[in-house]
Order: structure tokens, then sequence, then C-alpha cells
């Protein structure tokens, strides 16, 4: 029992370091360039498809990685420098329809490049065994992604914190014409920092790829599974995005394994089966309605 | 009183909806008149925005309850409460808030669906008997049909309008111009915000309605967050914050994605990625067509 609660855990933290990649990079766009991004998801579908094309091409795992990476970033600045410049002054509404929009292009120049049927690649052997924790036996590629989300999310601290660019983004967020006014480059300054979300959401997808199944449309769904994140953790926090990011890995991780058999000794197991599944799914959303009952800004509010 | 363009156009659109049966009977091409019924629900929805309970209808019908009046009227009723419940919540927040819980509630309500064995789960499930009216209104028959549809979205064009220019709609319209003013003048605009989400959620409960009969199947792809967007496309293609616009985007939008399908003079490779090409307009029309479609014609209130 406690090494499946423990498998559990693991599971909803590796989910939870996933959706922490992609909410940052949306919380950061939308903290400073005031924008909302509803083709994030594409770009995390993006991601996860350059790595399969790329390592089926190459053979290597590495070399996938690092080209896709390096693919969702040009796609990510290339969209923002051809479509999404001029929405920056919109309203809100109008800016979530043109993303939208391009949420349909890329579903469909995805499904023109690589058909409708979902794709599989296989993990090299280094990272596809199991590690023994105690009586677990636990996959190892699930341990990396766990780490390297930690890992990107220390970097990410850092490059905020402490860094020269960081120092301008902080500053971006706060007050952009007075930046400008500073003689920073402010359209370059935003290029770069969607440009980097856009890396952000395709390592999320390149992680996410051996998981779940890669095909078109993968992205809608974790897509507002970020909103929930973003909308817990406070919007234009990074901070609130790991926080929100790790509650909702876990809540809905736990939900899904737990929320049945726990009901079961409640209730009947026939409530249990009928009601568990359909709990356990509108979980995170309870709990994102919770929250905004008790705090209307979020766990972090960005700007106080 | 001198009656704006954008005002005779959305009376000609009207007319042609009118028209619409005589016309397709002459012609022989039934699958047109599917085509209208199925914008003029849109426009419906468009007007309210929002399709959260198309699904009630379908269930109710499933547990037995047939009668049209009494069914329609839970589902409105129904629609209206759990608007109200998504609005209590969701109307503290603003912007871009509103836009994420919205669409994160939608999908809430989807995976509700989803999960629910009985009804299907995400397969689905037929609906067997459409909704009974008394004597003289009969679904079966396509003009009938098509005839109730185009009266419910003139009384909804009606009523949305008699909204606006009520108090009720000063209110919402002063709290959406300057909050802080209508505050200082006495109003908080939340319970006037909250009313008018329920009455929306209410409307789009009535258009369910009407898809479920339309399609005479039930699924909950129609509460996907993805049809929220498309709802949300309808207005702005038609021009957001004008009575006309939703009509004329609800139009635009199915014409468009008809054409797209099904027009055989485009090539075979551009049909059977048609979204790709209806991605493209959505995102030029918000780039260049910033008022939409309503916005090329002048309206009363430009005057």
């Amino acid at each position: 029992m406690i090494g499946l609660v423990l498998e559990q855990a693991l599971n909803g933290l590796q989910l939870g370091v996933t959706l922490f990649l992609m909410a940052a990079g949306l919380t950061l766009v939308f903290g400073i360039m005031n924008f909302v991004n509803l083709a994030h998801g594409s770009l995390y579908m993006v991601g996860a498809y350059l790595w399969v094309a790329i390592a089926k091409l190459t053979g290597s795992y590495l070399a996938g990685v690092a080209l896709a990476l390096a693919g969702t970033l040009v796609v990510g600045m290339a969209v923002e420098r051809v479509a999404l410049r001029t929405l920056y002054e919109r309203d809100h509404l109008d800016q979530v329809l043109a993303t939208f929009g391009l949420i349909l292009v890329f579903n469909e120049l995805v499904a023109m490049l690589w058909g409708r049927s979902a794709l599989y690649a296989s993990l090299p052997a280094w990272l596809g065994g199991h590690v023994e924790i105690g009586a677990l036996r636990y996959p190892v590629y699930r341990l990396a992604i766990i780490a390297v989300g930690l890992a990107v999310a220390a970097l990410l601290w850092w490059v905020v914190v402490r860094t020269r660019l960081g120092m301008l983004i902080r500053a971006g967020a706060s007050n952009r014409t007075m930046v400008a006014a500073l003689g920073v480059n402010i359209q370059r300054l935003y290029t770069l920092v969607f440009g980097f979300g856009a890396a952000l959401a395709g390592l999320a997808g390149i992680m996410a790829g051996p998981i779940y199944s890669v095909q078109p449309g993968m992205g809608e769904l974790v897509l507002i599974q970020v909103f929930v994140v973003i909308v817990i953790g406070g919007i234009g926090s990074i901070r609130g995005a790991l926080v929100g990011a790790v509650i909702v890995g876990m809540v809905d991780t736990l939900g899904r394994a737990f929320l049945k058999p726990a009901l079961a000794t409640v209730w009947s197991p026939v409530v249990a089966d009928t009601a568990g599944p359909a709990l356990a799914s509108m979980l995170i959303y309870v709990l994102m309605a919770a929250v905004l009952a008790l705090r209307p800004e979020g766990l972090f509010p960005a700007r106080a | 009183m001198k009656l704006a363009p954008r005002t005779l156009a959305l009376v000609a659109v009207l007319v042609l909806f009118a028209v619409v049966p005589p016309l397709v009977a002459a012609f022989g091409q039934p699958f047109y008149l599917d085509l209208f019924r199925r914008i003029m629900i849109f426009a419906i929805a468009a007007v309210s925005l929002n399709l959260i309970l198309a699904y009630a209808v379908g269930v109710l019908a499933h547990h037995g309850l047939t009668s049209g009046l009494v069914q329609w009227a839970l589902a409105i009723g129904a629609s209206a409460l759990v608007a109200a419940a998504i609005g209590a919540i969701s109307i503290r927040t603003s912007g871009i808030y509103f836009i994420m819980i919205t669409l994160a509630f939608s999908q809430m309500l989807y995976y509700l669906g989803v999960s629910i064995e009985e009804y299907g789960g995400d397969d689905g499930m037929r609906v067997k008997t459409l909704s009974q009216f008394p004597a003289g209104l009969d679904l079966a028959d396509p003009v009938t049909f098509y005839y109730l549809v185009f009266a419910l979205l003139v009384l909804v064009l009606w009523f949305t309008n008699r909204l606006v220019r009520s108090r009720f709609g000063m209110v919402i319209r002063a709290a959406k111009s300057n909050e802080a003013r209508s505050r200082a003048l006495g109003f908080s605009p939340y319970p006037y915000r909250l009313v008018a989400f329920t009455i929306a959620g209410a409307m789009c409960g009535l258009a369910g309605a009407l898809l479920v009969n339309h399609t005479a199947y039930l699924t909950p792809e129609f509460m996907n967050w993805t049809r929220s967007g498309e709802l949300l496309f309808m207005v702005i293609l038609g021009g957001a914050g004008t009575g006309a616009g939703p009509v004329f985007g609800a139009a635009g939008l199915l014409l468009l994605e008809d054409l797209l399908q099904g027009w055989s003079l485009l090539p075979q490779g551009m049909r059977a990625y048609w979204q790709f090409w209806l991605g493209l307009v959505l995102v030029l029309v918000v780039l260049f067509a910033r008022r939409g479609l309503a916005g090329l014609l002048r309206g009363s209130a430009d005057e």
C-alpha cells in the first residue's frame, strides 16, 4: 500500500513538473506582454512531433531532444513576429480568438505532415529501465522527467532573479514604457521571451511524448489543465505556477488513483463505481473553484 | 425612425431565413434546409455565447420525458442554474481570469459528460424520441421545425435588444465602460452581471434543446471547450457588442465551414484539411477586420 501511494505521488509530481513547464511559459508571456496565448498547447504539440520526427530520422534520442527544442524556439519566435506582435495592445478577447485560430492551423499542419493517427517512439535503453525504491519498481524515465523539471525550475529562478536578462524581464513586466525609454529594444525582448516560453512548452511536449500518445489536438487538454494551474497559482507569478502545478498534478493523479477505493469504503462499491471516475476528473476544477472563492487573485498574486 | 444599414442587413438576413424552405422545396435541395436550421440554432447560442447545457434535453428524453414544453422548460431552468453557479464564482474575477475560468468550467462539464456511462460516455448516444409538442407542432417535419427555430431566433433577438436598452442593460453597459464610476453612482455590478450571465445560460439551454433535436444525437462534444471557442469566433466574426453580429457570424462561419468541406471546385487535399483554412481566416479576421462583419455596416449606435 505504501509502495502504491509512493508510486502515485511520484506520478503526480511528474505530471506537476510537466504542467509547470507549460504554465511558466504562459504566465511569463502574460506577465510581461499582457498577452493570452491559447496556442501555447500547440507549441507543446509541435515539440512532441519534432522530437518524434527527428529522433526517427537521426536515430538519436538526444539529437531529437536538442533539435526539437531549437525548433519550437524558432516556431514560437516566428509566430510572434508574423501574427501575434500586433495583438499586444488589443483586447484579451481578440488575442484569445486569434490564438484559437492558430490552434486549428497547427493541428491541421501537423495532420498534413504526419497524418492524423497517433505516433509512438521508443526510448533509448538508458532511459527505458526501472529503479528499485524499497519495494517499488519505478521507471527511470519518469524520474528523469521530475529531475529535469525541477532543474529547469531552478534555472528559471536563476535567470529571472540573478541575470541581466531576468532584470529586463522583470522591469518590462512592471513598466514597459519606461524600459523602452531607457533604450532597451523591447520588441526584441518580447520576441525572446515568447520564444523562450515556446521552448519550455516544447520541452514539456518532448518529455510527455513517450508517455502519452503524440497526435493532433494533444495540446488542448493540457492547456485547460495549465489554465487551472495558473488560476490557482496566481497569474504572472512563476512561483505560483510551480506551486499550482504541483498541487494540480498531485490532486489529479491521487484523485484518479484513490478516490474510487476511498468512496467504496464509505458508500457501496456501486456508488464508487459510478461516482468515482466522474468526481476524480472534476476534482481539479472543484479545487480551482474553492481557491477562487477564498482568494480570487490566486495563491501567489504577482502584483499586490 | 430611419433604419441604420446594419439593421437593414439583419432584416435582410432574417427575410432570407424566412424564404429558405419554399426555395429549398422548389429546387429540391433539402440539404440546405438542414444547413440553415443549424445556422439559426448556432445564432441563438452565439447571441447568448455559451453552449453548456445542450446536454440536458437528451438526458431528459433518455428518461422517457418527451413532452417538449416540460423538457425544454427544465433544460432552460437547469442551464440557468448551472450558469448562475458558475457565474457566481467566475464573475468575481475579470478579464483574462474570467476567460480561463469559464473555459475550465466548460471542460469540467465535458469530463462529467464523458464519465457518465449511462448516457454513452464519450461515444454519446442517439436520442430516440424528439421533443413532443401539442397538436400542430411536429419536429419530425423539417419545415415545421425550421420555422420554430426561426421564430425562436427572432424572439431571442428581440428580447436581447429590449434587454440591452432597458435600465438593466444600461447598468451593465455602464459597468463595462467605467466600473469605478458606476460603483460611485451606487450600482454594484456584481448582481447585474450575475443575472445577465444566468439569462445567457438560459438562452444557451434553449439552443442546446434545439441542437439535440436537430442532430437527434447527444454527445459531450457539445461541451468541449473548443466548442465555446467556435461560438466566440462567431461573435467576433460578426462583430462583438452588436445585436446583429452573432447572426452574421454564425451564418458566416457555418457557410464557410460548409464551403471548405464540400465545395467540389476546391482540390481534395484542401477539403480534407478545411480546418486549416478556417483557422487562417480566423487569424486574419482578428488581425484585419477589427469590428467583424457588422463593423462593415454602419449601425444605429455609431451615429
